[in-house]
């Protein structure tokens, strides 16, 4: 039976880990390989870096973290934030990201899916939706939730499915950042209008937010950072969790 | 002893170079190419694979002489090699993704798209699966029944000779995830990207 993924991802901003685990027994804090190797170690699904390095000549710092973290993690490694176009998905697969996920660009330039699709395989090509509730819809926003597109989240996640994406990351940025879970509503119409995997993202404040997001949600892997920030929840601890609802998970 | 990796533009093995180099430390040398002579010379040969059937079929005939070389050296030679993903799927005579396309033809058998039930299974089939071993394969020693892989696909190889099959996952149907035939291994599941459970098989293959 395919088992339900628990992800988690971590920020990067200059190649240093924005908030991460604090652990006494931690060498460096800052540094991403030796988090996401605690994550694979405690039995994480997945690893996630959203890189969210502001400035364009710290940008290759990314490349260099990908690089010695999948040398050390033999767990799938998805690698998302500022991915503009085919070359920048080529590079990070070069130094060992197994999956990219793709936003703004997605949506400013939807070739830029149809293409990578093609050129690397649907597996590896992610598509990240950042969208926000307004009235009786969601609305897409981009460039890390500053600018809002008007256009249907939905309609767009279909969309995105036959353009080639392999999987839809995708993020309420209503919830993101308040721990008080996953907009479920949006998970669900997305999961039941599109064939291909959900990944939930945004707002897990608790082990139940994770386990309402596959229940509720249908989502097929459930994305969270902060509760794994600081040690609040370990990725073991949210498995046994989730066994202890019923609910698939690799243990 | 020499392993090599096929570098034959195939997407992204980077993944797979990483749990090689890994596992075989320095006892081991892993090399990485698509030239003929050094994988006529090696001991064993590891052939990975993604993208489309069609896209890493005809990525293996873009290098002039590289299917006879793998020919000679798994079919004339039965030297060890290991197909992970599309790398396994080419073992069949036939793919259907995108268009009917020819395979190596070393099993018997065709692959075909995972039957999804009218939505009812996602597809890519993405993530952690138990495998049900159904014979006893010289790559799953110290492997117990249904541990869990990580797989990635939308098709599945069918082989007419279910003698062949080592283990199976269950997704929509028992698709197979794992042959064994001769000196002819190959995963449907990404080993690499399996946590210490896959490092373990490419162990096993290492030191067949």
């Amino acid at each position: 039976m395919l088992k339900n993924r628990i992800i988690p991802c971590l920020d990067v901003k200059n190649g240093r880990v924005v908030k991460g685990i604090n652990f006494v027994d931690l060498q460096d804090a800052g540094d991403p390989v030796e988090q996401a190797k605690i994550y694979s170690d405690g039995g994480a699904d997945e690893i996630c870096f959203l890189d969210i390095t502001a400035s364009n000549e710290n940008r290759d710092t990314i490349y260099d973290v990908v690089e010695k973290t999948s040398k050390k993690c033999f767990v799938p490694l998805t690698v998302g934030g500022g991915v503009r176009n085919v070359e920048d998905i080529n590079k990070l697969l070069n130094c060992g990201a197994d999956k990219v996920s793709i936003n703004t660009a997605a949506v400013q330039n939807p070739e830029v899916v149809v293409e990578s699709s093609k050129k690397f395989g649907t597996q590896c090509i992610v598509v990240a939706i950042d969208a926000k509730k307004n009235q009786d819809k969601w609305e897409i926003f981009t460039h890390g939730g500053r600018n809002n597109t008007g256009i249907d989240a939905i309609e767009f996640a279909k969309q995105m499915e036959n353009s080639g994406a392999g999987e839809l990351l995708v993020t309420s940025m209503d919830r993101d950042g308040t721990q008080v879970g996953y907009d479920i509503e949006l998970m669900a119409k997305i999961s039941s209008i599109v064939n291909i995997p959900v990944i939930a993202s945004g707002g897990v404040g608790n082990l139940d937010h994770l386990v309402d997001g596959i229940k509720l949600g249908n989502a097929s892997a459930v994305l969270a950072a902060s509760i794994f920030h600081y040690g609040k929840h370990s990725v073991k601890e949210a498995k046994e969790y989730l066994d202890s609802k019923g609910i698939p998970v690799r243990i | 002893m020499n392993v090599t990796i096929v570098d034959y533009n195939s997407g992204n093995i980077s993944s797979v170079i990483n749990s090689f180099k890994e596992v075989a430390k320095d006892k081991v040398n892993i090399e990485v190419t698509s030239d003929l002579n050094k994988i006529k010379s090696s001991d064993k040969v590891v052939l990975p694979g993604q993208g489309s059937f069609k896209s890493c079929v005809d990525a293996l005939n873009n290098i002039s002489g590289l299917v006879d070389t793998l020919n000679e050296f798994s079919i004339d030679n039965k030297k060890p090699l290991l197909g992970i993903c599309v790398g396994l799927q080419m073992f069949a005579d036939v793919g259907f993704e995108e268009t009917e396309t020819k395979g190596l033809g070393w099993i018997s058998g065709k692959v075909s798209k995972i039957d999804n039930q009218n939505g009812k299974y996602k597809l890519p089939h993405i993530g952690w699966n138990q495998i049900s071993i159904v014979k006893d394969s010289k790559i799953f020693k110290d492997i117990e029944n249904n541990s869990h892989m990580y797989f990635v696909h939308s098709y599945e190889f069918v082989p007419e000779d279910k003698n062949v099959i080592s283990a199976t996952t269950d997704y929509s149907s028992n698709i197979v995830c794992s042959v064994e035939k001769e000196n002819i291994f190959g995963t449907q599941f990404h080993p690499e990207k399996s946590d210490k459970i896959g490092l373990k098989i490419i162990d096993n293959f290492i030191n067949l």
